[in-house]
C-alpha cells in the first residue's frame, strides 16, 4: 500500500535521512530551530542532530550564504533555508559570484555542494515582497542547478539528489505546494536532473506548469476536457539543467505549447523553454506557442487584484483553447467548485 | 640561533615575494601576462608575518591583492605565474587569473574580485573546522575597503557568536582604490568595531613584521590550545604601486609621494635585509632569483588551455 506524505513531511524526511547517512550535512537559516520549524520541514532535526548541525542564524542572508560556501569548501554539505525566495536577493553576490563560479574559476580545485532552499509565497496578502518566483535569475547563471519540485515524491527525491550533488542547487518550494499530499516511498531515492515528467497525456495541446502552476495546469486539463480538448501536461521538475527533449517531443505531437510560469514572463523560464523547443523543432514542425505568468506588475495583496495577477486553471484553459481553436475563438470556462484552489489562510 | 633562523625565514619569504612582484611589474608591458594585476609591493610584510605563524594545514582566504598571501602561505610559484600568463599549468588552469589564486593543497582557499566576499567564506570554513574538532585555524585577509561592506559585519558577528577558530587580518592600506578611509568612515577605528562584536582586537602598525608574526602566532597558539576565537588584527600598511597595474600613481593626486616617504624609508625588505648576515643573505637572494626565473620560464613554456577547457568544471 502506498504511503501518503505531505510535501512538508517529504522534505523533512529527505533531510533527516541524509543527515543520518552523512554527518557532513548541516541545516541552517532564519528560524530553522524555532517552534514553527520552517512550516514543519525541519521539525525534530535539532533534537536529533544537535545545535551544531541544525541552527537558526542572525538575519544575515549575505553573510550566511558566504558561510555556507565556506563550509562547503571545507567538505560540509550545508542546506541553507529561506522562508521566502524574496530574501535571496540579499545573497546574490555569494550565490552568483562565488557559489556558481568557484569550481570553474579555481580550475576544479574547489567545489560548492550547497543546497539553497527557498519558498515562493502566494495569497492571503503575501504582497510585493513575499510572492516572487525568481528562479529564472538563477537559470541564467552557469554553475547553478535549479529545481522546483511540485509533488511530495519529487520534493523528497530532488532534495536528496541536491544534497548529494557536488555543486550548488537552488531548491525552490512553493508555500501552497506544502499542503499537497502524495505517495512517497519510505526508502531513500533520488530524482535526478535530465527528465521532465509527463503528468497527464493528451494530443491537442502541451501545457508546461512550473512549480505551483503545475497544479493549475492539471486543473485546466479538466476544464479543457469538457470542451473535448485533450491537454498533455508536463512538469519540468529540474529547470536547470532542463529536459528540453521531453517537452519538444510533446510539442511536436500536439503542435501547440503553452508554458505557465510561476513568475513574470519577460526573460523568464517560459520564454527560455519555448525558445529551446522552437530551436529544436524548426524546420520540422510548425508550432503555436503561448507564455503565461504573473501580470507585469508588483504583486498586490488585496484579493480582487491578486486574483487577476496570477494565471489560474480557467485562464490557462482559455489560453489553451485559443491555441487549439485559433485566436478568434474565445472561451472562459465557468468556475467548478471541485477545481478550486485549496485556500491558504494566513498569517504566514 | 632561533632568531637567526626566524630572520632568515622571514627574509626569504619577503624577498621572494618582492622579487616576484617586481618581475611581474617589469614584464607587464610585454602583454605576456593576460590578467589585471594588483601588486602587493609595500604590503608584503603583513602576509609574511601572518603566514609564517601558520602550519601547512591552516588555511587562508584572500583578496584580489593576494599574490603575497598566496606565496607566503606556500602557494606554488610556478603555477601562480602560469596562471597570470593564462596557461593550462596555472593554479586554476588559466581560468581564474591573478584575482582568484588558489592552491588548496597548501591552504590557499581562493580570493575574490568582489571586495569583502571571502570574509564570509573564511568564517564558514572555520565553522566546519570547529564542527569537526580540527585544530587547524583560518585566516581571513581583507583590506580596509572590505570593512565597508555589509558582509564584513555579518561575518564578524557570526564568527564571534559561534567562537570560531578564525583570525581576521585587515591589511589597512588606507585606500579603497583612490578613496581614503577617512572619506568613507566617520569613525575610522576598525579595532573598536571588531571589539564591539565581542572579540579581542589589536592594531599593529608600521609594517612591523616581527610584531605581526609574534602577535598572530600567539593567537594561533591560543586557538590551537582550545581558546575561543575569533581574533582581529588591523595591520596598517601601504601600497606603493597603483591600485591595479605595474606603475606608480602619485601623479593622480589622490595621495602624495610625501605620504609614501616614511613607508619607503621603513621598507621591511630593506630593514630585514640588514638583519641577515651577508653570506646567508646573498644565498637567500640568489636562490629566490633562480626560483623566480624558473617560474617565469615555466609559464612561458607552458601551453594555453585547449578548447575543451572552456566547458570543463562549470
Amino acid at each position: 500500500m502506498e504511503r501518503l506524505l505531505s510535501y512538508v513531511d517529504a522534505i523533512r524526511e529527505a533531510t533527516d535521512q541524509e543527515m543520518e547517512r552523512d554527518p557532513s550535512v548541516v541545516v541552517f537559516g532564519l528560524d530553522v530551530d524555532d517552534p514553527k520549524a520552517i512550516q514543519g520541514t525541519t521539525r525534530g532535526l535539532v533534537e536529533k542532530y544537535g545545535p551544531e548541525r541544525v541552527f537558526g542564524t542572525p538575519l544575515s542572508e549575505d553573510g550566511m550564504t558566504g558561510v555556507a560556501i565556506g563550509m562547503a569548501f571545507a567538505g560540509l554539505r550545508p542546506i541553507h533555508i529561506h522562508i521566502r525566495m524574496d530574501f535571496l536577493l540579499l545573497a546574490m553576490n555569494q550565490l552568483i559570484n562565488v557559489a556558481a563560479k568557484s569550481r570553474y574559476m579555481y580550475g576544479g580545485q574547489l567545489q560548492v555542494p550547497v543546497v539553497i532552499r527557498s519558498m515562493i509565497g502566494k495569497s492571503w496578502g503575501q504582497g510585493a515582497q513575499h510572492s516572487q518566483g525568481l528562479y529564472s535569475f538563477f537559470m541564467h547563471v552557469p554553475g547553478l542547478k535549479v529545481v522546483a519540485p511540485t509533488t511530495p515524491y519529487d520534493a523528497k527525491g530532488c532534495l536528496i539528489y541536491a544534497i548529494r550533488d557536488n555543486d550548488p542547487v537552488m531548491y525552490v518550494e512553493h508555500r501552497i505546494l506544502h499542503f499537497e499530499k502524495g505517495p512517497v516511498p519510505e526508502i531513500s531515492y533520488t530524482v535526478a536532473p535530465g527528465k521532465a515528467r509527463i503528468t497527464a497525456e493528451g494530443d491537442d495541446v502541451t501545457l508546461i506548469g512550473i512549480s505551483h502552476m503545475q497544479l493549475e495546469c492539471l486543473r485546466a486539463r479538466y476544464y479543457l476536457e469538457s470542451v473535448g480538448i485533450h491537454a498533455e501536461v508536463i512538469d519540468p521538475i529540474w529547470l536547470s539543467p532542463l529536459d528540453t527533449e521531453t517537452i519538444a517531443e510533446s510539442a511536436r505531437k500536439t503542435g501547440r505549447l503553452c508554458v505557465v510560469d510561476n513568475g513574470w514572463t519577460t526573460c523568464g523560464a517560459g520564454g527560455e523553454i519555448i525558445a529551446r523547443v522552437l530551436e529544436s523543432l524548426q524546420g520540422k514542425r510548425e508550432l503555436r506557442v503561448r507564455r503565461m505568468g504573473f501580470a507585469p506588475t508588483t504583486c498586490p495583496p488585496t484579493p480582487t487584484l491578486e486574483g487577476l495577477y496570477y494565471p489560474n486553471a480557467r485562464t490557462i484553459a482559455s489560453a489553451a483553447y485559443s491555441l487549439v481553436k485559433g485566436d478568434d475563438s474565445q472561451w472562459l470556462p465557468g468556475e467548478r467548485k471541485d477545481l478550486q484552489e485549496i485556500e491558504f489562510r494566513g498569517p504566514f | 640561533m632561533s632568531n637567526v633562523s626566524l630572520n632568515e625565514r622571514l627574509y626569504r619569504s619577503l624577498y621572494r615575494i618582492r622579487r616576484v612582484e617586481e618581475t611581474i611589474a617589469a614584464i607587464y608591458s610585454t602583454d605576456k601576462i593576460k590578467s589585471p594585476v594588483h601588486l602587493s609591493i609595500g604590503q608584503e610584510a603583513v602576509a609574511v608575518g601572518v603566514c609564517e605563524a601558520l602550519k601547512p594545514n591552516d588555511v587562508v582566504f584572500g583578496t584580489y591583492r593576494s599574490h603575497a598571501a598566496y606565496l607566503a602561505k606556500g602557494g606554488d610559484l610556478k603555477r601562480m605565474i602560469a596562471e597570470l600568463y593564462g596557461k593550462v599549468t596555472g593554479c586554476a588552469k588559466g581560468k581564474g587569473g591573478s584575482m582568484h589564486l588558489v592552491d588548496v593543497a597548501h591552504g590557499v582557499m581562493g580570493a575574490s574580485a568582489v571586495v569583502g566576499t571571502t570574509i564570509a567564506n573564511a568564517v564558514g570554513y572555520a565553522y566546519a573546522l570547529k564542527l569537526r574538532r580540527k585544530d587547524s585555524v583560518v585566516v581571513s585577509f581583507f583590506g580596509d575597503g572590505g570593512t565597508d561592506e555589509g558582509v564584513f559585519h555579518e561575518s564578524m558577528n557570526f564568527a564571534a557568536l559561534k567562537n570560531l577558530p578564525i583570525i581576521f587580518v585587515c591589511e589597512n592600506n588606507f585606500y579603497a582604490i583612490h578613496t581614503h578611509l577617512l572619506k568613507r568612515h566617520k569613525a575610522a577605528n576598525l579595532c573598536e568595531r571588531a571589539r564591539s562584536y565581542g572579540m579581542p582586537a589589536e592594531q599593529i602598525g608600521d609594517n612591523d613584521l616581527f610584531r605581526i608574526h609574534e602577535r598572530v602566532g600567539a593567537a594561533v597558539n591560543a586557538l590551537r590550545s582550545g581558546e575561543m576565537g575569533p581574533f582581529f588584527f588591523e595591520c596598517p600598511t601601504y601600497r606603493l604601486k597603483e591600485h591595479v597595474g605595474p606603475g606608480d600613481d602619485f601623479h593622480l593626486g589622490y595621495r602624495t609621494a610625501l605620504e609614501a616617504d616614511s613607508w619607503i624609508k621603513n621598507d621591511p625588505v630593506k630593514r630585514l635585509a640588514e638583519m641577515v648576515e651577508h653570506p646567508r643573505r646573498r644565498q637567500i637572494e640568489e636562490e629566490a632569483e633562480v626560483e623566480v626565473r624558473a617560474a617565469f620560464a615555466f609559464a612561458e613554456e607552458s601551453p594555453f588551455p585547449e578548447a575543451e577547457e572552456l566547458l570543463t568544471d562549470i
